[in-house]
């Protein structure tokens, strides 16, 4: 008979308070196969831990129970403890008196007696459980990063910089994302364009990286360290081997299309690069604009592409690329102002978002940097910001604060002023939230020196009265409302996931949160982690963020990423199922029912075998399986049973 | 006091904001006789807060340097505030943004004795009553309350 230990924590008083440990323990001690129980305050301490170790050698314990909080926190912990004392990792196991206890009652009687009844179930596990080793896995030491905005690109950089090969997909023709759209940066304001376009360009040019820009995931499968995923690299129209970027075709291209990166304050030609900074600086045909691909004539990018680079038979590309680490930077956009009924609904024309405001204010957008309305040119000499639109509504918008635009609206607001010295901005916010380094005074200079008016009150309407837009707000710092006839209004709109995150994600079978954004396993302690291993992540797909906040968290992603290749191989957990080759009639259920395709059959010997590497231990074809021949290890139908018997209390 | 005390309008018209009405002068004014900055109040309240006569006013103290970045000039120098106000420094020395609001009060003072608002005059005064107030105290409210 095995002399299993009880450890029963405390946990201050989250578990204590609830649940009598004292009577735990005395009640464990008389468990058949018990030889120790003992409680403590804190058991994941180093005195508690010191205490597990001392006393798996001095009672000479062959396996220990950790009554204490979910196995998701400290499994790990006290299995270690348990190894350097001797045992084998699979030797230690936790009884959840907290999650699945403490926390959830209030009747410390009926609570106390469930405690024991977990214990219970836990020691007749414990009872039967193997000693396992974990089953080595190899890992492919190069990475994938999906998305090329500031996060992706610096993930990118910080990976290939220590070594290992990385593949950088962006969906657009050129890398950049968000910020290569920006004017000016807050809070020091240094241009946008100037600090990003060499990382771009070195992104472009590391010998560790290979850009797939326009690009996307079409699948994806495998395990941690390694990944098969099928990228689909769009037809371009135009062979960018050959391509040298003259940009002669989008000179004489006839069609004329809003520009999307321009927030359709400009137009370019079917044939283009988003921006002429773009990397790689090659352009793309879209295909529903060309006009030879409307109507069958045209054709004139061909005629004055004198290296013949324009290929319009060009088909999509599928490559398969195998790697270990995958990094999901796929970012943001924001909310439409069409969705904005009160503001308008888009119909109104001078008002804007922040996105096609940062394009007026930048030095190459369609304005030249000169601040310039939409509906006539006219430079605004009143114009209203409107802060949270569509943010912090929880009835009809988005229930989260989307961060970064009460900074933004600050910086937009005081880079019209010293570009427009006789005009006025005025700000509607309902609360200034500039949590940040210099950000708070970055905005009470703003408030103090640059003229601006701060209006506390959320606007209720914007609608047009001849050339004039009018906004209706309010004032409660006066109680007063307020109505302003504008030039332009500039909305601070909701920042959103990028479309395709929810798309991806499901190919990927990472999570996202309740507002679409990608989930972390961990809101404090693992925030660059995807719960499922092997997957990152990075940036505003993860959450509103500004530019620092970006880099910080792609350069925590990419080190998660250089830790995991710094390993020789990986360990996968063997706790997973395995097949009693005699007993598998080869149903192939299991293949039907396993989520991670990790049952294939052996046509030779008519069975069905388990992956070792994919297997997630889930335990569905363990259930599934009719005829007893897939068990899973350390949860054997033995085990089941008789885990079961002690959590409705028999014996 | 009489019952016009409170002169600030009982109704809550819109305030139509334009960079005439914003900078029209009367924040400048104020700034200039005060040599205060009035923009760089961000509305925190502590000056009412501490303020030992809010009780008795009709628009607290940091609402007077709200409508002062407003150009709303007609609500504070017809408010019975800026005379209420005792020039205890009470305020000034609890602003975090380093306001001297009494001297902001002061200003206002000799804006609205400029502009000839009177808030008192011997008319409104009964023979008894008078005959009843302390002299000191007629000669201060007139001081006080008219040009
Ligand atoms: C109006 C405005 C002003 C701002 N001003 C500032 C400022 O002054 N200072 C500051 O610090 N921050 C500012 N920000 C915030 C800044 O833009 C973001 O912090 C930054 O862009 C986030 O970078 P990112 O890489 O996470 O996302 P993004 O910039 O959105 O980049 C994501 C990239 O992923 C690509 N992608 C998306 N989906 C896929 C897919 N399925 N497959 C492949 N590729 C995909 C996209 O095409 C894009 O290139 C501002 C934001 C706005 C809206
Ligand atoms: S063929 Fe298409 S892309 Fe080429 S010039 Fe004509 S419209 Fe433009
Ligand atoms: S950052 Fe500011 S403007 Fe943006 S949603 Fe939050 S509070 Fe509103
Ligand atoms: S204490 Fe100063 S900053 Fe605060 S409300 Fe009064 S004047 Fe404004």
């Amino acid at each position: 008979m095995k002399r299993i230990g009880v450890f029963v924590c405390h946990c201050g008083i989250n578990i204590a308070e609830t649940v009598d440990v004292k009577r735990v323990a005395e009640e464990a001690k008389e468990m058949e196969g018990v030889a120790y129980a003992q409680d403590y305050i804190y058991m994941c301490s180093e005195p508690g831990q010191t205490l597990v170790r001392e006393k798996i050698v001095e009672e000479k314990l062959d396996a220990v129970i950790i009554a204490a909080c979910s196995p998701t926190l400290h499994e790990s912990t006290f299995r270690a403890a348990a190894e350097e004392a001797g045992l084998n990792p699979w030797q230690c196991e936790i009884a959840n008196i907290r999650e699945q206890c403490s926390w959830v009652h209030t009747d410390r009687e009926k609570a106390t007696n469930k405690a024991i009844h977990i214990v219970a179930t836990i020691v007749q596990k414990t009872k039967l459980n193997e000693s396992l080793e974990p089953i080595p896995v190899s890992i492919t030491k190069k990475a994938l990063v999906i998305g090329g905005g500031i996060a992706g690109i610096q993930a990118a950089l910080d990976i290939a910089d220590s070594g290992y090969k990385v593949i950088l997909v962006e969906k657009e023709s050129s890398i950049g994302g968000h910020m290569a759209q920006l004017s000016e940066t807050f809070p020091t304001l240094d241009c946008s364009q100037c600090i990003l376009t060499p990382k771009m360009v070195a992104a472009g040019k590391h010998p560790n990286i290979e850009l797939m820009t326009y690009s996307e995931i079409e699948g994806i499968h495998g395990y941690v360290g390694n990944f098969k995923v099928l990228i689909r690299r769009k037809a371009a129209f135009v062979d960018w081997s050959i391509c040298n970027g003259c940009g002669l075709c989008m000179e004489k291209c006839p069609a004329k299309v809003s520009s999307v990166f321009d927030r359709e304050l400009a137009k370019h030609g079917a044939i283009y690069v988003p921006f002429p900074q773009a990397v790689p600086n090659k352009p793309v045909i879209e295909q529903d604009s060309c006009i030879y691909f409307k109507s069958g004539q045209c054709r004139l990018c061909e005629k004055v592409c004198e290296i013949g680079a324009i290929d319009f038979e060009q088909n999509d590309q599928f490559v398969e690329e195998e790697v270990g680490a995958i990094i999901t930077a796929t970012g943001f956009e924001t909310l439409p102002v069409a969705d904005l009924a009160e503001y308008g609904a888009g119909d109104v024309p001078d008002v804007i978002d922040g996105l096609a405001f940062e394009r007026l204010l930048s030095a190459s957008g369609p304005t030249v940097g000169e601040v310039k309305r939409p509906s006539d040119g006219m430079v605004p000499k009143e114009i209203v910001f409107v802060q949270c639109a569509g943010s912090r509504d929880p009835e009809r918008y988005k229930p989260y604060c989307s961060k970064i635009c009460c900074m933004y609206t600050t910086k937009h607001a005081l880079l019209y002023k010293h570009r427009v010295h006789d005009g006025q901005p005025y700000i509607f916010y309902i609360d200034i939230r500039t949590g940040g380094k210099g950000y708070e005074e970055f905005y009470q200079n703003a408030e103090e020196e640059e003229g601006i008016i701060y209006l506390r009150g959320k606007v209720a309407k914007i609608f047009r009265d001849g050339d004039k837009t009018v906004v209706w707000g309010t004032d409660t710092l006066t109680g007063r409302n307020i109505e302003i006839a504008a030039d332009l209004v500039v909305l601070a709109t909701a920042v959103i996931p990028k479309d395709s995150t929810a798309e991806l994600a499901q190919k990927l079978r990472i999570q996202t949160g309740p507002n679409g954004f990608l989930a972390e396993a961990h809101p404090k302690l693992r925030p660059v982690e995807s719960i499922n291993s092997g997957f990152f992540i990075a940036g505003a797909a993860q959450g509103p963020k500004d530019i620092p906040e970006t880099v910080a968290q792609a350069s925590g992603a990419a080190c998660k990423v250089i830790s995991l290749f710094s390993r020789d191989h990986l360990e996968q957990d063997p706790a997973i199922a395995w097949v009693d080759e005699d007993l598998c009639g080869g149903c192939r259920i299991c293949i039907s029912v396993c989520p991670y395709d990790a049952r294939e059959y052996d046509e030779e010997q008519g069975i069905a075998l388990v992956n070792e590497a994919l297997c997630e231990g889930c335990g569905s074809c363990v259930a599934a399986c009719a005829c007893g021949a897939t068990q899973q290890r350390n949860l054997s139908d033995s085990q089941i049973k008789s885990m079961v018997t002690a959590s409705l209390g028999g014996e | 006091m009489s019952e016009k005390t409170g002169l600030a309008p009982s109704k809550s018209p819109p305030i139509r904001l334009t960079r005439e009405t914003v900078n029209a002068g009367f924040k400048k004014r104020v700034d200039a006789l005060s040599g205060q900055h009035t923009d760089a109040c961000y509305q925190c309240g502590n000056c009412s807060s501490g303020c030992p006569l809010a009780q008795e006013m009709d628009i607290l103290p940091n609402r007077i340097l709200r409508l002062a970045q407003l150009g709303q000039s007609d609500d504070i120098i017809n408010s019975c505030s800026i005379w209420i106000c005792a020039s205890c420094f009470q305020c000034t020395v609890r602003c975090p943004k380093g306001i001297d609001i009494q001297a902001v009060m002061d200003a206002l003072r000799q804006i609205a004795m400029d502009e000839g608002i009177d808030h008192f005059g011997p008319d409104q005064i009964s023979p008894e009553l008078a005959a009843s107030v302390p002299q000191p105290g007629l000669v201060g409210v007139y001081r006080k309350l008219a040009t």
